[in-house]
């Protein structure tokens, strides 16, 4: 036995590179083809997480990373463990998160014979990940886990997928740690064309109306900083994406908020009068752009984006320029002057004046007044983690985001569930911060053993859970485009969500009156541990502004 | 309009998985792909012919070059190139109009590789243009089967696609 575990194994050398590349968490789920891993993981200072489904283990360390800016690393066996995790990668991919994930897999001899707990996670997962390996020899290994990481981390970050065979993971390993990733097939652009620059600052001079417009890239390079600066030096207003949120504080005047669809109505109005829209770290989604051929229309648009395959994607660009966010806007500022725009500055005071974010009928308590409410708290300072559904736009539009890597939620992809592991994830990055959740009971219920998985960690954490019995941004579908035949849309067996939390041992807190919200924001903000508030919302509750499908960003439905 | 790319990939399994996988996930055309290792026993190059149009192209190179394993890509189509498909076609052939195929196949400068009781089989290179003229001309005797490799390509004169040439493979 002694002598045994003197043999550096192929598990061993991956502890040894999540040790070097610093890792200090695991989210997984153990089983038989990934038990060598977790035999070495246990001689390691590398604290596990044990999720109760694997798909949280990739949500939980997605939390992770988008609160802490590091790669998030989980772990599953094969078969249904692989399986489980697609949805986590995918939404991890459409929000290019950082995350590495292990799988174990069959021995070697075995793959391709339909063997017990195989499934083909490489072939699964290559349009859902930056990259994957399946790792055949186990002197590959080392250089394949650095290089996971490396991909992960770099560039667009992504999720990687790394696939270990058992006879693999337990076979001798000789090969080092190689010191330096060197792939061949991959260099992104950091620096911006200097002539692209020279014409985005020519730009930026010839407009009478700019429009920056900063998207989830900012956070992931970590531009907050000179995207500031620029609004600032050629005063320019600032709206953002629903992953930008944070990007840029919206307790600043500069600042018009989000964006699309369900986007605030000054942000909407400004891109379609701005003349100029600077696009950064955004990949125009369908969600931003309402009908695109009526999208921005008086604009000249530049994007930059470290990605070249968004540029051009989606709408038409005047002038394309690939670069790391940061980097780019650290260069542009060496090439713009000073400005001033006191008349488009006032034209947005006037659209924010004439436009104010309302809320429309609504029950006893109204969902956006208490997020209004915990922002003012919070003084917009809380990690918030949401799940999909009404609340999640509530939550993007009432709680005024003043820092970046505190808005986490699953923008790309929209998955319901994705909060409760992903607000775990992020209460594990910052222990120093105050996590809240903010959901539905649809969406809690998809993940809600998590419970568990956070009463374990000790950690602590809010759940504010808006609770309409229903899945009700579903319903506001079926009343816009389906006639109001409100179908499949009604829970009547949802659980008593405040003995719910008793039960797991956390504290559960109901809400059904105004005077309650705040009182109760308060007690959980002092308590440790978990607390859970049930907030009793109507159903009939609508998210607004809305822009109907086929209709321009300025085209908003707004409430009565 | 039909783009014709030369793709420079890390020779290793799955890299054809990851480019068709693409080709088909994003709806694009492909018109044709041949691939076989290079001069480096670690690098294959593809040879792709691709329809679309200009946005569509852009969209495919980007795409491809998004991929770990693509090394480098360069759309070759406005380039001189020497452009060459090889087809294998069997035809039918009674011994009564066997000269008149024999004709065709010397005009078309193509070789007969097999040949049966009533049928032979047309070895062929050349651009696709000529290859079609082939099968054309053959069609009226009765074509079997007929098996085409794609098309590939390189360029004319001294200059390379190869990993010395440059450019650093993001191409932007």
């Amino acid at each position: 036995m002694g002598q045994e575990t003197k043999v550096r194994t192929g598990a061993r050398a991956v502890m040894e590179v999540l040790q070097a590349e610093g890792v200090e968490l695991v989210f997984g789920y153990p089983g038989g083809a990934v038990l060598p891993l977790y035999h070495e993981l246990a001689q390691t200072s590398i604290h596990h997480i044990l999720v109760r489904q694997e798909q949280n283990a990739v949500h939980a360390a997605s939390g992770y990373a988008r609160t802490s800016g590091r790669t998030g690393v989980c772990f599953a066996t094969s078969g249904p463990g692989a399986t489980n995790l697609v949805t986590g990668i995918a939404t991890a991919y459409m929000d290019s998160v950082p995350v590495v994930i292990f799988t174990g897999q069959v021995p070697t001899s075995m793959v391709g014979s339909d063997a017990f707990q195989e499934t083909d996670i490489t072939g699964i997962t290559i349009p859902i990940t930056k990259h994957n390996y399946l790792v055949k020899d186990v002197e590959e290994l080392p250089r394949i886990v650095k290089e996971a990481f490396y991909i992960a981390s770099t560039g667009r970050p992504g999720p990687v997928l790394v696939d270990i065979p058992k006879d693999v993971a337990l076979a001798p390993c000789q090969a080092p740690i190689p010191e330096k990733v060197e792939l061949r097939g991959y260099k992104p652009t950091y620096h911006g064309h200097p002539g692209q620059l020279r014409a985005l600052a020519r730009l930026l001079k010839e407009s009478r109306r700019p429009l920056l417009f900063a998207g989830g890239g900012v956070i992931a390079s970590g531009a907050e900083g000179y995207l500031q600066e620029l609004a600032e030096k050629i005063q320019a207003p600032v709206a953002t994406s629903l992953t930008g949120l944070g990007a840029f504080p919206e307790d600043t005047p500069l600042s018009l908020g989000m964006v699309g669809l369900h986007g605030k109505p000054c942000a909407n109005h400004a891109v379609m009068e701005c003349d100029l829209l600077v696009g950064l770290g955004v990949r125009f989604d369908d969600r931003v752009t309402g009908a695109i051929e009526k999208f921005a229309p008086r604009a000249r648009i530049a994007h930059v984006d470290i990605d070249p395959a968004e540029i051009g994607k989606n709408v038409r660009v005047d002038l394309p320029l690939v670069g790391d966010i940061s980097c780019v806007l650290k260069e542009l500022l060496a090439l713009v002057e000073p400005a001033e725009h006191p008349e488009w500055l006032e034209r947005i005071k006037i659209l924010r004046n004439n436009y104010p974010l309302t809320y429309g009928r609504g029950g006893e308590v109204r969902p956006q007044w208490v997020i209004e409410r915990l922002g003012e708290m919070t003084r917009g300072r809380a990690i918030i983690a949401t799940d999909v559904g009404q609340h999640q736009m509530w939550a993007a539009l009432f709680y005024g985001y003043t820092e970046p890597r505190t808005f986490i939620s699953s923008c790309g992809l929209g998955t319901m569930g994705y909060g409760l592991p992903a607000a775990i994830g992020a209460a594990l990055a910052r222990p120093d911060r105050q996590v809240w959740l903010i959901t539905g009971d649809g969406s809690l219920q998809m993940s809600m053993a998590e419970l568990g998985t956070a009463i374990e960690q000790g950690i602590s954490l809010k759940v504010l859970l808006f609770n309409n019995q229903s899945l009700a941004m579903v319903r506001q579908l079926q009343h816009f485009y389906y006639e109001g035949r409100y179908t499949a849309i009604k829970f009547t067996g949802n659980p008593d969500f405040v003995r719910l939390a008793e039960c797991y041992g956390a504290t559960g807190l109901r809400i059904a009156k105004q005077e309650e919200v705040v009182p109760a924001l308060a007690r959980a903000m002092q308590e440790d541990g978990i607390t859970l508030i049930e907030c009793l919302i109507s159903e009939e509750e609508m998210v607004y502004p809305m822009v109907l499908n086929g209709a321009a960003l300025n085209e908003m439905l707004l409430p009565e | 309009m039909k783009r014709t790319l030369s793709v420079l990939v890390e020779n290793r399994p799955g890299v054809l998985t990851r480019v068709a996988g693409l080709f088909s996930r994003r709806g694009y055309n492909i018109d044709s792909l041949a691939v076989g290792r290079t001069e480096n026993p670690t690098i294959s190059r593809m040879t792709i012919v691709v329809d679309g149009d200009e946005q569509i192209i852009e969209q495919v190179c980007k795409q491809l070059n998004k991929l770990i394993d693509v090394i480098k890509l360069s759309d070759i189509t406005d380039d001189p190139h020497v452009g060459r498909e090889l087809m294998l076609i069997k035809v039918n052939a009674d011994p009564a109009v066997r000269g008149e195929i024999m004709q065709i196949v010397d005009i078309f400068r193509a070789r007969i590789v097999d040949i049966a009781r009533n049928s032979l089989i047309i070895e062929a290179t050349g651009d696709a243009d000529k290859i079609d003229a082939l099968e054309n001309s053959l069609r009226p005797f009765g074509i079997r089967e007929v098996v085409r490799t794609g098309k590939i390509a390189m360029l004319r004169g001294a200059k390379t696609k190869g990993m010395e040439a440059s450019g650093d493979g993001t191409g932007d």
